[in-house]
């Protein structure tokens, strides 16, 4: 999986728990948090989809690294790849 | 023989609920969605915990819980129940404060209050924009010591009706006091300042009639009328852990327990000290259970109707505010909930009720002629101070009846019936639980923040998270070995 793919299923993710924003226009290096309604429940919500669809786990100590899309994109990669 | 409320259970869950508050409600939903085999226990015959409803003869329809709530209310519901039942959630925007300080009606939100404290509290725009700021920004986690009294005094120094304007609707929301901390008050009050006020049109029994909907078609087995006595643990790698529940005299297996019940009662009544270390226990005992309410349910006869007086409407007479008197059993302090037809789309009915922040002392050492006396006392009051504002009420009024911290801990079995959960330090013990013991999980009102419709719904997600993590290892663990 390239980061690319990442970013697009964090995408998808994130269209499910803000079915509202409009996602076509975030910039993957800015704070996902500076450009799109989230809260700290938004993202517990990630965490609970990448779980739930891809089995993928985040600890709390690393909820920060899904600040950004680059920064999702960054971390869940080799964790994906670690999957398959 | 008496009916079996589990008949036709199994033998084993993946998870157990104990209590149908919205805490464990919510748990339980966004667990079975998470693909769990869900169990969820009521001791009462009705679900909701104190998000629930009463009916009378007459037609009469009562709502329990203040029928108000921030607007992060409707996110939290599309979320974890449904699109359908957040489409009816409504702003409520006639919020009134009559006390002998000021008289304002207001939408309770940022816009309007910055207004009011600007024009007719002659606050400098400056303090106004950097308190609302400030409190946006605070987080549960920092740390900080101040109470919501001393925090007042640093934006607001000697300004009373200030403070009361401020504080006065969030203790009725979370039974918080100027001694706790400020966090208690500043996320709370943040939350209302969003957007407003909001409730559920159509009442507590339609909203919780479609979560019970939702969650037979998620998959969970819901059962009322079942006590569970007893939380099970055993020894395993010399380590206790949780292996099931005693409900209704029968054994029931589990993984894991979501207890929805009051964090004191989990940790001391359901489980037992056996269960846990001597400090942790400690730490349990040391934690304040938050007050209690009274509440006086005024029912107006079928073709009467009554003015628009305002949704939520802030009596009282006391001269300043104090967090003290607004306990006291003979305050004059009261919230006048207001239900008209619209609350209930098809409904010509009104209804009125009184919510009044009460001490489970005061009322529990009484005899049952003084606790009459005293219940009579309650509604008599409530009547005479409604006549204020609508003053042929009293000959519209068909039913009444009163409920107190009794009432409260025969419903709900909260400790010492608190309707509000427990001070700040509970929440500390509810997120430890599971470190103490495998298996034990507990969302319920707790800490003050983690209270009221949305604070108990979202812990409810926090602590399902936690657990579905929890399960997940315990797959890939099993998986691995296999």
């Amino acid at each position: 999986m390239t980061k690319d793919d990442c970013k697009k299923l964090v995408i998808d993710i994130i269209s499910d728990i803000a079915p509202d924003e409009d996602l076509t226009a975030i910039k993957p290096e800015i704070k996902l948090r500076d450009q799109l309604q989230l809260d700290s429940m938004d993202f517990l919500d990630i965490v609970m989809e990448l779980r739930k669809r891809h089995g993928i786990e985040v600890p709390e100590t690393d909820y920060g690294q899904l600040a950004s899309l680059e920064s999702c994109a960054e971390y869940l990669t080799p964790k994906f790849a670690q999957k398959s | 023989m008496a009916y079996d409320w589990l008949k036709g259970i199994e033998d084993h869950y993946d998870i157990v609920v104990i209590g149908s508050g919205l805490g464990g409600l919510t748990g339980a939903n966004v667990l079975a969605k998470c693909g769990h085999k869900v169990l969820l226990l009521e001791h009462h015959y009705q679900l909701g915990g104190l998000a629930t409803w009463f009916t009378r003869k007459g037609g009469h329809i009562f709502d329990i819980s203040l029928h108000g709530f921030p607007i992060g209310m409707i996110k939290s519901i599309r979320k974890y129940w449904s699109q359908d039942i957040a489409d009816s959630i409504v702003q409520l925007k006639g919020v009134r404060f009559i006390n002998p300080q000021f008289q304002i009606d207001t939408t309770f939100d940022r816009e309007d209050f910055t207004r009011q404290l600007i024009e007719k509290f002659q606050v400098p725009a400056e303090t106004v924009a950097r308190f609302f700021t400030d409190l946006r920004a605070m987080n549960f986690y920092d740390n900080s010591q101040e109470t919501t009294g001393e925090m007042f005094a640093r934006y607001f120094p000697g300004r009373d009706d200030v403070q009361r304007l401020l504080m006065e609707p969030i203790a009725y929301a979370n039974g918080s006091t100027l001694d706790d901390p400020a966090i208690t008050f500043g996320i709370v009050f943040s939350n209302f300042m969003s957007k407003g006020v909001y409730t559920f049109q159509g009442g507590s029994d339609v909203l919780i009639k479609k979560m019970a909907t939702q969650l037979k078609a998620n998959g969970v087995e819901v059962r009322k009328h079942v006590v569970v006595e007893k939380v099970l643990t055993e020894e395993r790698d010399g380590r206790k852990q949780v292996i099931g529940v005693v409900a209704n005299g029968r054994t029931i297996r589990c993984d894991v327990v979501l207890s929805n019940a009051n964090i004191k009662s989990t940790v001391l009544r359901l489980t037992g000290e056996e269960s846990f270390s001597p400090e942790f226990v400690a730490q349990t005992k040391a934690v304040r259970v938050n007050s209690s309410s009274c509440q006086v349910y005024l029912g107006i006869r079928k073709g009467e109707t009554l003015p628009h007086i305002g949704d939520l409407v802030f009596t009282s007479e006391e001269p300043v505010f104090s967090s003290e008197k607004l306990v006291d059993l003979h305050t004059t302090s009261r919230t006048f909930s207001m239900y008209y037809p619209d609350t209930r789309p098809g409904s010509d009915r009104y209804t009125v009720v009184v919510s009044i922040n009460a001490k489970y002392d005061d009322w529990n050492n009484l005899t049952p002629e003084q606790y009459a006396a005293e219940k009579q006392r309650l509604i008599d009051e409530s009547i005479a101070s409604l006549e204020k504002y609508i003053p042929d009420v009293r000959g519209k009024i068909e039913w009444m009846e009163a409920a107190t911290p009794r009432t409260i801990e025969r419903y709900t079995r909260h400790w010492a019936g608190t309707s509000f959960g427990t001070k700040f330090e509970g929440l500390k013990v509810s997120m430890d639980l599971p470190v103490q013991l495998p298996g034990l999980y507990h969302a319920g009102s707790v800490g003050i923040i983690m209270s009221g419709w949305l604070g108990t719904i979202n812990y409810g997600v926090i602590v399902a998270n936690q657990i579905d993590k929890a399960l997940a290892a315990k797959k890939r663990a099993a998986a691995a070995v296999a």
